[in-house]
């Protein structure tokens, strides 16, 4: 099955290069480690899932590239066309003149419905063009105008052309000092409407990618290229493609299926999280080796903890002990420390997955109620190494990982809101104040919901 | 790409805006090798093949034919417009885009205003609709003018709510020129407070400039051109003050070494427009994020570095100073400081080879100084583009919606009322209603 890309705005596009780039040069790439026919089963299932061949033999990327205004675009094309391994549908672009002006209200309410009917055609062609779909991928951030207010109408309208596709949304959380004014606004807007048309949200933080690039990659200029290779090999970790059963014979062909079923049991809770070990620059891949129990050990305790990355983890975070006492002010603590999961999926990539051990990822402790620790664990593992790491591990969680920094953007959109400062730059479109306040209960809820876990 | 249109008024708003002409020119010649007209070009320019009577059509692509500027240059007598038509930039601008009168408006806002203003509304409409209609996607009108004169200020205002009407859509940008302390012009306050309602009611943005700030600048630069020490290895293109072709201090006219600081200003302020970058800042998104209130509009700005040194082992030290500089009162474009006053939002537009954490490294250091009001802890609003200005390696524009234009404005107010309670000059007003006159206070 195929996956349809959805591209929006400065952010988006500029990601999604990097995301093709990532995935293309895994592919090309000679450490597979694995045998020769493990290898060509990968490249092919990779290749159905993201690419088309075409008549020139170049593959060309299954995406829909848009934005309010040409420059992003035009510099995303060329730049993948040069690149001679992949490039997009000289086609498959929508742009205007003109930008969105960080207004959520102008994406939403003027350029949404006004060239509704030419993106949906281009996503169109591009559905027509799958064998089967396997469902939508958009990749946007919160911040701007066009991304924010136009993804979030896109969606909607992806949602009602495609009733029963998939569709997830990769979402960037901007810095929290500013990259944009009314940064918080925007998110508000934009995740609660997200939260009623999309299956998923996925979420990668800029605050924590740029700490990456810092602490763990040792770079001392990070560029937004920097940020966006990592966030772009986060996310090839998750999609290219694994065994999902136990003892797969072929590779699986439904990812975003199988990530909702394991990973959204209830619409209520869609904020997933993700993490990936090890980060490090490249030129230590030589130098370092790693281990299964290793791995698996510390990206446990990320999950536990809170963790954003490898370094800094806290180790004196446990999950609560079962049928201990009425627990004193102390270890309520440590209680609202530790990071409940709803549910939670590993993929291993790399040499001797079979004999890496995911128990401790099925104690109980960890996960609410509701589900039995097998449901609400799955693993996904290829023997075939991903991106010139030799075992990697990523982990998706639908868990409290995102509760602070939705109570964050929440909490300072609301402070701005009550003194209604740039209300009126929204208003000028059609967002009226009773839709921010929809937004805001929208979002309240939804940070109860995750708190009571 | 969008287009911008520069509307030039009076005097002072016509020798900065031959000064931006300028400057725009090598800033692009930089750039463009090729002599393709591009997109960036037709941001400020047509190009019209002129071997074809009247009006050449413009050609949009393909080898650039002859460069027309997108501007109206409005003035109430022909001293300045001649001689900018008699200069090296006789061919950027073309018979259709002038205005011209011969009496001028006697620095009176009210002739400037009313009568100019009636005489003259049917051709400045029809000019303006003659070049939006050259303009593929009209974005934003940059008005230059001065608030001191009569022109300026008057018939400057007056296009400003013509521009409101007839192009409701499109942004109005107004770079004014406030007059200082010692301005030899009586009226200057009388019509700056006029000229000001104008503005607060019309305007999207307004860009306050103060001559003393300019003036200041360019002894700086003098000054530390002539001390000795570092002057030689000044690179002599990269001073913010420097004109394009001239190489010798003599052939400037006065004022030009301060209106090239502004028309750096405008430069700046639309490259991330123009060029592209990692983290694009279109104008809509300086008025979106920089507005709070629409009455609270005005931007105090500020340009660095104002020269380079021609050592080209820039260490990290150096990009720091550049923030650091942006937030002091030397480097501001009005009287003000901003740092003792009040934040409302705040606007980093970085040109060059400069990267995020450079930006946020610098965004930290510089926060815990600054004070930004309660609603608003973090506004900042930041933009990156790759093309650094002429002869520098990177620079920096800060704009910053701040408290600190209220001492301006104060300082206006109190010199009107000065001279108001005198009744000094109140005949000049003859044709004003003195009801309107009251409302002002």
């Amino acid at each position: 099955m195929s996956l349809v890309t959805v591209q929006l705005g400065q952010c988006g596009n500029q990601i999604g290069r990097e995301v093709f780039n990532a995935i293309c040069s895994d592919v090309h790439g000679t450490h597979g480690l694995c045998s020769k026919k493990e290898n060509e089963s990968y490249h092919d299932a990779c290749k159905e899932r993201f690419f088309i061949e075409a008549e020139s033999g170049v593959p060309v990327a299954r995406a829909v590239l848009v934005d309010m205004e040409p420059k992003v675009i035009s510099q995303t094309l060329s730049i993948a066309a040069k690149s001679g391994y992949w490039k997009y549908d000289d086609h498959s672009h929508f742009c205007q003149k003109q930008g969105s002006g960080n207004n959520w209200a102008n994406g939403y309410t003027v350029h949404g419905p006004r060239h509704k009917e030419a993106i949906m055609n281009l996503v169109q062609k591009e559905a027509e063009k799958c064998d089967r779909l396997g469902g939508f991928f958009t990749i946007m951030s919160m911040a701007g105008g066009t991304g924010s207010g136009l993804g979030a109408f896109v969606t909607q309208c992806l949602r009602d052309a495609f009733p029963s596709s998939f569709i997830l949304n990769h979402v960037i959380w901007p810095y929290g000092t500013g990259e944009v004014i009314v940064q918080n606004y925007n998110s508000v807007l934009t995740l609660s409407h997200l939260y009623q048309s999309s299956d998923a949200l996925l979420v990668h933080e800029n605050d924590v990618i740029h700490k990456i690039c810092a602490q763990l990659m040792h770079m001392k200029q990070i560029s937004f290229k920097d940020v966006n290779q990592v966030i772009a090999h986060q996310l090839g970790s998750v999609f290219q493609p694994t065994y999902t059963a136990e003892d797969g014979i072929h590779y699986s062909r439904n990812p975003l299926g199988d990530l909702m079923e394991t990973l959204v049991p209830h619409p209520e809770f869609k904020m997933l999280g993700l993490r990936n070990i090890p980060q490090m620059p490249e030129n230590s891949l030589a130098y370092s080796t790693f281990s299964w129990p290793g791995l698996i050990k510390h990206l446990r305790q990320m999950l536990i903890a809170n963790a954003k990355m490898e370094e800094g983890i806290d180790w004196q975070v446990q999950p609560p002990r079962p049928g201990s006492s009425v627990p004193s002010s102390h270890s309520t603590n440590k209680l609202l420390h530790f990071n409940t999961s709803i549910a939670n999926l590993v993929i291993l990539r790399g040499k001797d997955t079979h004999s890496a051990d995911l128990g401790s990822f099925r104690d109980p402790s960890l996960y609410t109620s509701w589900l039995n620790p097998q449901d609400a664990f799955s693993a996904w593992k290829t023997p075939r190494a991903f991106n010139k790491y030799e075992k990697s591990a990523s982990l998706v969680s639908n868990s409290q990982f995102l509760l602070k920094p939705l109570d964050n953007v929440v909490r300072k959109a609301w402070n701005m809101f009550a003194s209604k400062a740039y209300v009126h730059q929204y208003t000028k479109y059609g967002i009226e104040e009773e839709d921010f306040l929809d937004s805001f209960t929208a979002l309240e809820q939804v940070i109860s919901s995750y708190t009571i876990l | 790409m969008t287009q911008s249109v520069v509307v030039q008024v009076g005097q002072c708003g016509n020798q900065v805006g031959c000064r931006f002409w300028d400057l725009a020119l090598r800033e692009h010649a930089a750039v463009n090798k090729k002599g393709i007209y591009d997109e960036a070009l037709s941001s400020f320019f047509r190009n019209v093949d002129t071997r074809s009577a009247g009006d050449g059509p413009g050609i949009y692509k393909g080898k650039i034919c002859s460069l027309k500027a997108r501007a109206l240059l409005i003035d109430m007598e022909e001293g300045v417009v001649n001689e900018i038509l008699q200069g090296p930039l006789r061919d950027v601008f073309d018979s259709k885009q002038l205005i011209t009168d011969v009496s001028g408006s006697g620095n009176n806002w009210a002739v400037g205003h009313k009568v100019y203003g009636c005489q003259y509304q049917e051709n400045i409409v029809e000019k303006l609709r003659k070049t939006a209609e050259h303009c593929d996607c009209l974005q934003c009108f940059f008005v230059i003018h001065s608030m001191g004169g009569g022109t300026g200020s008057g018939l400057g205002t007056f296009v400003l709510n013509l521009l409101e009407d007839e192009f409701p859509e499109v942004y109005r940008f107004v770079t004014a020129v406030y007059p200082s302390g010692e301005d030899d012009v009586i009226t200057s306050p009388y019509n700056s407070v006029l000229a000001m309602k104008e503005l607060n009611e019309h305007a999207d943005c307004v860009l306050p400039i103060e001559n003393e700030s300019l003036f200041d600048i360019v002894n700086k630069i003098h000054q530390m051109m002539n001390s000795g020490k570092l002057g030689s290895t000044v690179k002599p293109n990269s001073l913010v003050t420097s004109s394009a072709g001239i190489t010798k201090a003599v052939q400037e006219k006065p004022f030009d070494a301060m209106n090239n600081i502004v028309a750096n200003l405008l430069l700046n302020l639309t490259s991330s427009a123009r060029f592209e970058g990692s983290l694009n800042m279109d104008l809509n998104e300086i008025s979106m994020n920089l507005v709070p209130f629409p009455r609270l509009h005005y931007l105090v700005s500020s340009l660095t570095p104002l020269y380079t040194l021609a050592d080209v082992n820039v260490p990290s030290r150096r990009l720091d100073q550049m923030f650091s500089d942006a937030f002091s009162r030397d480097h501001q474009l009005i009287q003000a400081d901003p740092k003792h006053s009040l934040y409302l939002a705040c606007a980093l537009l970085v040109r060059g080879n400069v990267q995020v954490s450079d930006l946020r490294r610098n965004i930290e250091r510089l926060k815990p100084s600054l004070h930004f009001v309660s609603w608003n802890q973090e506004g900042w609003k930041t933009g990156l583009c790759s093309v650094p200005p002429v002869g520098h390696s990177h620079s920096l524009l800060a704009l910053a919606n701040n408290t600190c234009v209220k001492p301006t404005f104060m300082e206006l107010r109190d010199r009107f009322m000065r001279l108001y309670k005198k009744k000094a000059k109140r005949c000049f007003l003859s044709q004003m209603n003195y009801v309107r006159c009251q409302q002002k206070r």
